[in-house]
Formats: C-alpha cells, structure tokens, sequence
C-alpha cells in the first residue's frame, strides 16, 4: 500500500517506522527543515519537507495514487483541511485524521473524513479505567449506530441492590447485557434477575443516556 | 442582519465597524484582546475573546442565530474549518470564507463554500489598474 502521513511529530515518525517495518510504501509530509532532515537520517529517505495541506505538494508527493492519507499533526485545522484536500482533489480512497480537541469529532465526520482518532479522549479513556471512583467506563464506541458498550460496579448503597432488572429504571435503550459476579461465571441477566452490590455490569448505552444509567445503577 | 465575524485583523476590524455603522448587530471573535484595538472608538457591537474553530466560543458569539459568519483570521485551514462549522453544525444561511491560498480557495469552493482568495483578486486588480489605458484628462506629472 501506499500510504503518505501528514506531520512527522512524535506520532508521526512512530507511525511512519512501524508502517514501514509493515512494508509498506510510504512517504512523510513535514513542514520542518530540522525535522525532516531527522526523520530521513533515521528512517532512510521517506520524508519530504513540505506543507501537507498544499495541493501542490500534495500533487509532488503523488497523492493521486496513495491507497491511505493519514494526518496527525498538532493542529486540527490543518489535518481536517489536508484530508479533506485528499479525498476531494485526489480520491484517496482512505482518510485518517488524528484530532486533539474532542470537540471537533462530529465536523471531522460531516466533512467525510473516514476514520478519526482522538488523542484525548483515548488517553481519558485509559485513565478512566484506572479509577476505581469513576462510575462508568467506556469500553467500546461504536459509532456509527450512536451506541456505546460501557463497565458499570454496583456500589454497596446502591439503590440497584435487591431489585429485579425489570424494576429498575433503565433509560429507553439501554441494556444489561452482561452480570460478572465473584465466585461465578459470568452469566447473561433477564429481567428477573437480582442485582447484588459488587457486581460488575457490561451494558450497552448511548451517549446521551449513559448519566441516567449510572445514576440507576449506582444511585446519585 | 446578526454577523459574527472571526479575527479583528485590519479587515475584520473595518468591516466590523462599517456593519455596526449600518446598524446591524456585529460580534467579533479574536484570540487576542489587544487585536480589539482596531475597532472603531465608536463600535457598539459585542467583542469577545475566544477560538472561533471551537463550537463553545462560537455558541457565546451567538452563532445559533446568527444570519451570517465570515472567517479573516491569518490561517486559511482555521478560516476554513470554522466557516465548515458554522455551516454544516450551526446551519448558519450566510458563510464567508477568506482563503489565502488560490488553491484551496478553488477547492473549498467547489465543495460548497464561499470562499474568496485576496491573492487572486489583488494580483487581478494590479494587472488591470497597470494595463489600462490612463483615464482622459489625466497627465503625466512633471
């Protein structure tokens, strides 16, 4: 494959190292004399100074045949407007943008860009898992269908305690679809199992009703 | 007309003074506080600071009701993500987007945006302000 990355920051010369161990063919766009000259002594001759959202440069850089174009630079203006450049003027069948504010997640996807990676919300997310006080981790996002898949532990004075799945006040949509117990196999619930404090509770939720979720499980 | 204007650059100021002047109901967005300074004394629009690619500050600005934005910071990308937003978030009727560069002027515009490149219509202005003929009556300075 031909893939060209935009940046050669920190994640960008990783990137271009672990993509060229994969084989691939591969070329870096980077604004920075001193930069580049680095990435090329390190890497072999894979770096070319120049800025990625030039169409121009672009075109040098053989952008018309590139099978993927990722870009992770530090500015998120900079990485939405070189894919966007990408997909429209060149037809890069693939686009990856790497984003910092979370914010700008949903303009990434309206302007087409395929794939988005949140730096941020990546490392919040790592770091939610580590704290025992969080009342709700995150563990998949699946984002086109607006859903997520979160961890949820039962609190000991949880309201949930001693009641049936089918009397708690579960947000429309939401499910429990896992019960890990101490000292059992995981189970499946229905609606007339009994919540005990410490489970641990895998459950599909959305965005918008992840709060009211947490809130029934582990009380507010 | 509501107008949010991003960036109090030397255009952005001016042009955030003649549409108050006009009566319209002008917010200006900038970085920098120190950029106000090119409003005019009598500016009685609303100037804030903030980062107009970022949907927070443009909700401040009253982006929500907006009739139009236009985007004059020094970045073309920044102008052109935030005229994107407004747009395509914020339904705003009316974006304005300068683009430095004539390429992606041409790009942007293409994908719906309206763009202008001062590049393209300072450098088209020159040329013909030097290639016409001189005005009648008009003499050579001794």
């Amino acid at each position: 494959m031909y893939i060209i990355v935009v940046g050669g920051g920190q994640v960008g010369y990783y990137l271009a190292k672990a993509l060229l161990d994969e084989g691939h063919e591969l070329l870096v766009l980077e604004k920075d004399a001193a930069r580049t000259a680095f990435i090329c002594s390190d890497l072999g001759s894979v770096c070319v100074r120049g800025d990625g959202c030039e169409m121009t440069t672009l075109a040098e850089a053989g952008a018309g045949r590139a099978d993927m174009f990722i870009a992770v630079t530090g500015e998120d203006e900079d990485n939405l407007v070189s894919c966007q450049a990408a997909k429209h003027k060149f037809n890069v069948p693939r686009t990856v943008a790497r984003i910092n504010n979370p914010k700008n997640e949903t303009i990434f996807k309206k302007m087409g860009i395929d794939v988005t990676i949140s730096s941020t919300n990546i490392i919040m997310e790592s770091i939610e898992e580590e704290m025992p006080t969080h009342p709700l981790t995150h563990l998949l996002d699946i984002q086109e269908q607006g859903l997520e898949i979160v961890e949820i532990k039962i609190p000991p004075h949880s309201p949930a305690i001693g009641k049936t799945v089918k009397e708690l006040p579960l947000p429309a949509g939401n499910t429990l679809s896992l019960i890990i117990r101490s000292q059992q196999k995981p189970f499946v619930p229905d609606k007339d199992t009994i919540l005990e404090a410490e489970d641990q509770i895998i459950a599909i939720t959305t965005p918008e009703s992840e709060e009211a979720l947490g809130t029934t499980l582990r009380g507010s | 007309m509501k107008v949010v204007i991003m960036g109090c650059g030397r255009v952005g100021g001016k042009l955030a003074g003649l549409l108050d002047i006009e009566g319209h109901n002008v917010t200006i967005l900038d970085i920098d506080e120190y950029s106000f300074r090119r409003l005019p004394p009598e500016f009685g629009g609303t100037a804030l600071v903030g980062n107009g690619t970022d949907e927070d500050a443009l909700k401040k600005a009253g982006i929500e009701k907006a009739d139009a934005f236009i985007a004059l910071t020094q970045g073309d990308n920044r102008n052109i993500m935030a005229c994107q937003i407004a747009k395509h978030i914020f339904n705003v009727p009316r974006v304005l987007c300068r683009t430095y560069d004539p390429l992606r002027q041409e790009l942007f515009g293409s994908l719906g945006l309206e763009t202008f490149s001062p590049t393209t219509i300072f450098a088209q202005m020159l040329k013909e302000r030097l290639l016409k003929a001189k005005p009648k009556g008009e003499k050579k300075a001794k």
